[in-house]
């Protein structure tokens, strides 16, 4: 997982505006957390993959690379609770491990395809998102790659003054806790004088701001929602029909 | 066409709440519509403390004010819509991942309707010679670039104001000329007042109207159009080493570079540092000049070819014989003492006492004889008054000084220091270079990194330019 802001690539699903990727991915989580089978989320799993593609992710290492804790944290899901459930069998846990996979993918999808300035125009136009929220957690996010640096710079000075932990465990933990303390009070001026040059630009005027690349709704984000429901739908459907659907408010 | 803004300061002074000392006191100043006037003084005189005040940047209720400050006749505050600003860093300018959105920032800021704002964000661009489009990543851009960009995302606005605090103090030689003909060109038609801060004068007298100079006891003089700076060098010579000893440390061969990271690499390089001589590393940001460095401070182990102490450097050492990264933290301490960019990444402790005893004290010295060690030093640097101070409440210079000192503490006899002179004024320039000089007649091998020519005038007895074509250019 790529933790550098930058411009997202330009892939196929770029086209669909976030606050409707957004919508898409409120339908799907409502679908699959109020059940509990098998059936729904690899159903809606398989459709899923089938549109990573659009997302520019092309080959399973790629896939892999942006959601291996992921997979770890849903592979623990159905291990733990085959383990710790008396009555939960190997397909239970294999559905659970599913089940947080198929809802996490959304989020991987609206990621890998979204520019973090398109989601700041696209909550603030269309949602009414506080503009300095959305704005000021873009400048923020501009810092981390510049705050990684500096963590491993912090680290070696350490090793110029003399101290190092050997091997000594407790140590390392100390100078970890010391290097971050370090690490935190350097931000925290950079983010102030960061806030120094936005309000010098007219960031606090009060003044309404307007949007230079806007942020418009089209047709096709109306049918991507629209499709996110039908799959959902269809999903449902199919798994009432085979008799799988175990609905988590009717004593699940 | 923007009305360029006046600034009246009469028996000014300020106060920071946290602090006694006045930061300023009884200022009179005023700058007519369109000049163009250089604020100078010495590190700690509050020059950008006056810069940020009148911008109306400090927060009222964190500082004390006295007599008067106004922006066009009324309260600084007042005229922020009318304001241009460029800092240091242009890390801490940018606010957006393209070059055209950040310059749009601004006018978003002002409600200016859409349609309008992209025909003045490229005609900004072009004003200050922005090389590129819109679309530009600006992580991808040099720091002199950045800082143009910053400052397209100032005067888009139109600004009646413009002031800048120190805009080419991070940058390269070659990355400054940038800003300073983009700086130039903008205020060339006397359309904005100008309000420029920096300690290194002489660089922008071409561009300026008026000189003026805040005195350290309060005040401030006006100098006249003919003055000149005094070269901090002026008067300061240092014999040349004439000793052509034996190596203490030297790579052979060595390079380095980061896996998926825009940090510099550094090609395969060659380098001896030998006693009582100091070899400077120059070049422009971006050639490897800090990662040789972390190579020879043992702090990362080259990719390719070798970093060697000589055997008389790694005598005692338990483990890794002769390569200064394998050594223990306390081992390397006492052989090669090292000098970050930034001093603050180095301090550990709450007072500066402490922190000068903590190295020996880590190398195994006692700890009455640590004490002495550190009270030797800080009375050597002029610090004796601070010995219970924290390292982090000191002005840089001091941080800068003391940061050399806590490397002296271990009696190394290897220095690598990046940047030494980074940020000092003419008074505390000569502290460090003099200081330097000392360490050298007394054996010490010096390695200097750094952008600073006077520095590398005087005390460099080799040079390693380091070109940003990434190929070696022996001296």
């Amino acid at each position: 997982m790529s933790l550098v802001l930058r411009p997202a690539a330009q892939v196929r699903l770029s086209a669909i505006n976030p606050v409707a990727q957004l919508v898409a991915l409120g339908i799907v989580s409502v679908t699959l957390l109020t059940t509990l089978d098998i059936v729904t989320p690899t159903l809606v799993l398989l459709i899923e993959l089938a549109m990573l593609p659009a997302a520019g992710i092309r080959s399973p290492i790629e896939l892999f690379r942006r959601t291996w804790p992921l997979l770890l944290g849903a592979t623990m899901v159905g291990v733990v609770n085959v383990l710790i459930s008396e009555d939960a069998g190997p397909l239970v846990g294999l559905g659970l491990a599913l089940r947080v996979i198929s809802l996490a993918l959304p989020g991987v999808l609206l990621v890998a395809s979204t520019d973090p300035v398109r989601m700041a125009d696209a909550l603030t136009t269309h949602w009414r998102v506080s503009t300095r929220f959305a704005y000021g957690a873009l400048a923020g996010l501009r810092l981390i790659p510049l705050l990684i640096t500096e963590f491993a710079t912090i680290r070696l000075a350490r090793r110029t003054r003399g101290v190092d932990a050997g091997r000594n465990p407790f140590a390392a933990a100390r100078l970890f806790a010391g290097a971050i303390f370090t690490l935190l009070v350097g931000a925290i001026r950079r983010g102030s004088r960061l806030a120094t040059a936005m309000d010098a630009r007219g960031f606090d005027s009060g003044i309404v701001r307007t949007n230079a690349r806007g942020s418009v709704l089209r047709q096709r984000d109306w049918l991507y929602i629209a499709a996110a429901l039908a799959v959902c739908g269809a999903a449902t459907a199919a798994s009432i029909a085979a008799g799988t659907w175990a609905p988590i408010f009717v004593g699940g | 066409m923007p009305t360029p803004g006046r600034v009246v300061a009469r028996g000014f002074g300020l106060r920071y709440a946290t602090r006694q000392a006045w930061a300023l006191s009884a200022l009179d100043l005023v700058v007519e519509p369109g000049e163009r006037v250089l604020v100078t003084g010495s590190s700690g005189s509050g020059k950008s403390t006056l810069l940020y005040a009148v911008g109306g940047l400090l927060d009222s209720d964190a500082v004390e004010l006295t007599g008067e400050l106004t922006v066009d006749g009324a309260a600084p505050r007042a005229a922020r819509d009318r304001l241009g600003l460029l800092a240091q860093d242009p890390d801490s300018q940018l606010v957006m991942t393209l070059a055209g959105d950040d310059v749009a920032f601004g006018l978003e800021n002002a409600g200016v309707p859409p349609v309008e704002i992209w025909p003045r964000v490229d005609a900004a661009l072009d004003h200050v010679g922005f090389g590129y489009g819109r679309d530009r990543q600006t992580h991808e851009l040099s720091g002199g670039e950045q800082q143009r960009l910053v400052l397209a995302g100032a005067l888009v606005r139109e600004p009646g104001l413009l002031l800048l605090d120190e805009p080419t103090s991070q940058l390269d030689p070659a990355g400054a000329a940038l800003v300073r003909a983009a700086v130039g060109h903008a205020v060339a038609d006397r359309s904005v007042t100008l309000l420029l801060v920096d300690h290194d004068a002489t660089p922008w007298l071409p561009l300026v109207d008026r000189v003026v100079e805040i005195l350290p006891g309060g005040g401030l003089v006006e100098h006249p159009r003919s003055w000149r700076p005094v070269s901090r060098a002026t008067g300061l010579t240092f014999a040349r080493s004439d000793g052509s000893g034996s190596a203490l440390l030297s790579t052979a061969g060595a390079g380095f570079g980061y896996p998926r990271s825009v940090a510099p690499a550094l090609v395969p390089t060659s380098v001896d540092l030998v006693g009582g001589r100091t070899t400077a590393v120059t070049g422009p940001n971006g050639s490897g000049k800090s990662t040789l460095g972390l190579l020879l401070a043992g702090l990362r182990a080259p990719g390719v070819g070798t970093v060697r102490a000589s055997a008389a450097l790694a005598s005692g050492v338990r483990r890794g014989r002769c390569a200064p990264s394998r050594w223990s933290a306390a081992e390397l301490v006492t052989r090669i003492g090292t000098v970050f960019q930034n001093p603050e990444h180095q301090f550990l402790t709450q007072r500066l006492g402490d922190e000068l005893a903590l190295g020996p004290l880590r190398s195994g010295v006692l700890a009455g004889r640590a004490r002495e060690v550190a009270f030797g030093l800080l009375e050597r640097l002029g610090l004796t008054a601070y010995a219970e101070a924290n390292p982090f409440t000191l002005s840089g210079g001091q941080q800068r000084r003391l940061s050399v000192a806590t490397a002296l503490a271990t009696s190394p006899q290897v220095l690598v220091l990046d940047e030494p002179t980074f940020g000092q004024d003419a008074g505390t320039w000569r502290e460090v270079v003099r200081l330097l000089a000392e360490l050298r007649t007394a054996g010490r091998a010096l390695c200097l990194i750094t952008h600073d020519r006077d520095l590398v005038n005087l005390l460099a007895d080799d040079e390693l330019a380091l070109g940003a074509d990434r190929t070696e250019v022996p001296a």
